[in-house]
């Protein structure tokens, strides 16, 4: 059977180039980054060059506002709750959006119990925010601004520049959750204006377990893993080297071949081209430009989404869903509801996300797998019959 | 999740059985509402001696909420409506070999789809031979 994965926003499939890269230093080169023996100096300057290569990426002025972390969630916690113990003195008050990876909205909502006031921002149908809502929100407060980039389940990307100059007038922080922008939108940290920024190694064919933050020199935040004076005294812990060089080989691929990333928006379209020719009531969600190359997410009203990918998945075909069924709390997408889609299409909706090494045939199967799935689940909906 | 399925509630979820509507149905139950996720109608026909004589289903929800449907509406026919009665969530999770614990409330779905239809059936018969 083919097998086509279309999950890419979850996770990618590691490039053989960044295995390479990793191998010596799962093997041979395994001595503590912190050694100055010829054991350690090795995996030292791994590192060093990761960080630079990794910075390079990001446009960092200088390589020493990368620091490594455990991965995107790790990045995310460090941002908002380094800020927020940092400003302590100066204010307790967040803005974020309803719509965060569950990464910016958790600590979020832990730091709420400990006395942070946050503005959860609305958005509009697409998925966007309300800069004069941003605006107003700001008070005299106000610590920090958090608000991802490109949101990992519909791909609508925020107006980041817009919301910066915004930040930047009122002299607040600003945080980016960038984990689905990096790898597949060309942008630098100096143009968009971020304080800080989250990125992450598995979403851009590098490995598990590795993510890293971007800190703009100068911005106050406190240390939240405490140990030894590893990543510049601001975070702890030995040095994952085969992670930190398997992301610096990821991100130097990444810079290369963005323009190649833009090209999976032609497959992408034509996948959605073909599902609608072919399948009545379904309804794209999420900006329908500003959004993602890659992220096609759509409802197939009547349906529940777990029903639709358990059938793609004895198919073959690997993709996921904002029903409630699968999200192990059984609350369905807090995306979708943010955006004010109604229950039925929420339920029903499926994500596809693409990545480099689908191909025209991938997409040419899945929408012809896709049509008798649809129609014999709509058999069964009691809510297709009342159409 | 889905991982958890077991092999029977994959193979009621893949070929459910009792699909469908019974146009002169005896009852009909309706259960559930799309914010939870799942909906599902059950029909029941019902004969002179209280037996059921057929089961259908229609259901909007997940593999559990299908498969629980497709066993619910297997278990009660042949059987009289006091013996349908004491058919438990449990025993619709038991003959699917189990359910994953965060799934269970779709055997109770299907439980209350029955009981609401054997309600709706009794009601009906009440109103009869009052009129």
């Amino acid at each position: 059977m083919r097998k086509v994965y279309l999950d890419n926003n979850a996770t990618t499939r590691m490039r053989g180039e960044v295995l390479e890269a990793m191998l010596p230093y799962c093997k041979d080169i395994y001595g503590n980054a912190s050694s100055i023996h010829q054991f350690g100096r090795p995996a030292r300057k791994a590192i060093d060059g990761a960080r630079a290569d990794v910075a390079d990426l990001l446009g960092a002025a200088s390589a020493e506002e990368i620091i490594f972390t455990s991965g995107g969630t790790e990045a995310d916690n460090f941002a908002i709750k380094g800020v927020v113990h940092a400003l302590r003195s100066k204010g307790n008050h967040i803005i974020t959006t309803a719509i965060e990876h569950q990464a910016v909205l958790n600590t979020c909502k832990f730091l709420e119990k400990e006395g942070c006031k946050v503005t959860y921002l609305s958005v509009d149908k697409h998925g966007i925010i309300n800069l004069d809502e941003l605006k107003r929100a700001i008070t005299d407060k106000t610590i920090l601004i958090t608000i991802m980039y490109a949101n990992n389940e519909i791909g609508t990307i925020e107006p980041i520049e817009e919301i910066s100059k915004i930040a930047k007038e009122k002299g607040v922080y600003f945080h980016t959750d960038a984990i689905q922008a990096v790898g597949k939108l060309a942008f630098k940290v100096k143009d968009i204006n971020a304080d800080l920024l989250s990125m992450s190694g598995h979403k851009i064919y590098g490995p598990k377990g590795i993510g890293a933050i971007y800190i703009k020199k100068g911005t106050k935040i406190t240390q939240q893993t405490h140990g030894g004076h590893h990543e510049m005294n601001k975070r702890a812990g030995t040095e994952n080297v085969p992670g930190i060089v398997g992301l610096g080989k990821a991100a130097k691929l990444a810079k290369k071949e963005i323009p190649e990333e833009y090209k999976i928006k032609d497959l992408r379209d034509y996948l959605y081209k073909g599902i609608t020719s072919n399948i009545e009531d379904v309804r794209l969600n999420g900006h329908p430009e500003k959004r993602l190359p890659n992220t096609l997410n759509i409802s197939f009203t009547y349906l529940e989404g777990e029903s639709i990918i358990l059938n793609l998945d004895m198919e073959g075909i690997a993709v996921s869903t904002g029903s409630a069924c699968t999200s192990g709390t059984l609350e369905p997408s807090h995306v979708l509801t943010a955006m004010g889609v109604d229950a039925v299409n929420t339920q029903g909706s499926v994500r596809f996300s693409l990545g480099r090494y689908n191909t025209k045939e991938d997409m040419d199967y899945v929408i012809e797998t896709l049509p008798p799935i649809i129609k014999r689940l709509r058999t069964m909906s009691p809510l297709y019959d009342k159409k | 999740m889905e991982g958890q399925y077991s092999e029977k509630v994959m193979e009621h979820f893949r070929d459910p059985h009792n699909v469908g509507e019974i146009p002169d149905a005896s009852g009909i139950g309706n259960v559930g509402n799309p914010v939870c996720g799942d909906i599902m109608r059950l029909y029941i026909k019902v004969d002179d001696k209280e037996v059921i004589t057929d089961a259908k289903f229609k259901t909007f929800g997940c593999g559990a909420a299908i498969a629980t449907s497709s066993m619910v509406t297997d278990l009660v026919k042949g059987r009289t409506i006091d013996e349908a009665l004491r058919i438990s969530n449990m025993a619709v999770a038991e003959a699917l070999g189990g359910l994953p614990k965060i799934k269970m409330h779709c055997s109770v779905l299907a439980e209350e789809a029955l009981r609401s239809a054997i309600n709706d059936y009794m009601d009906k018969k009440k109103k009869k031979s009052a009129g």
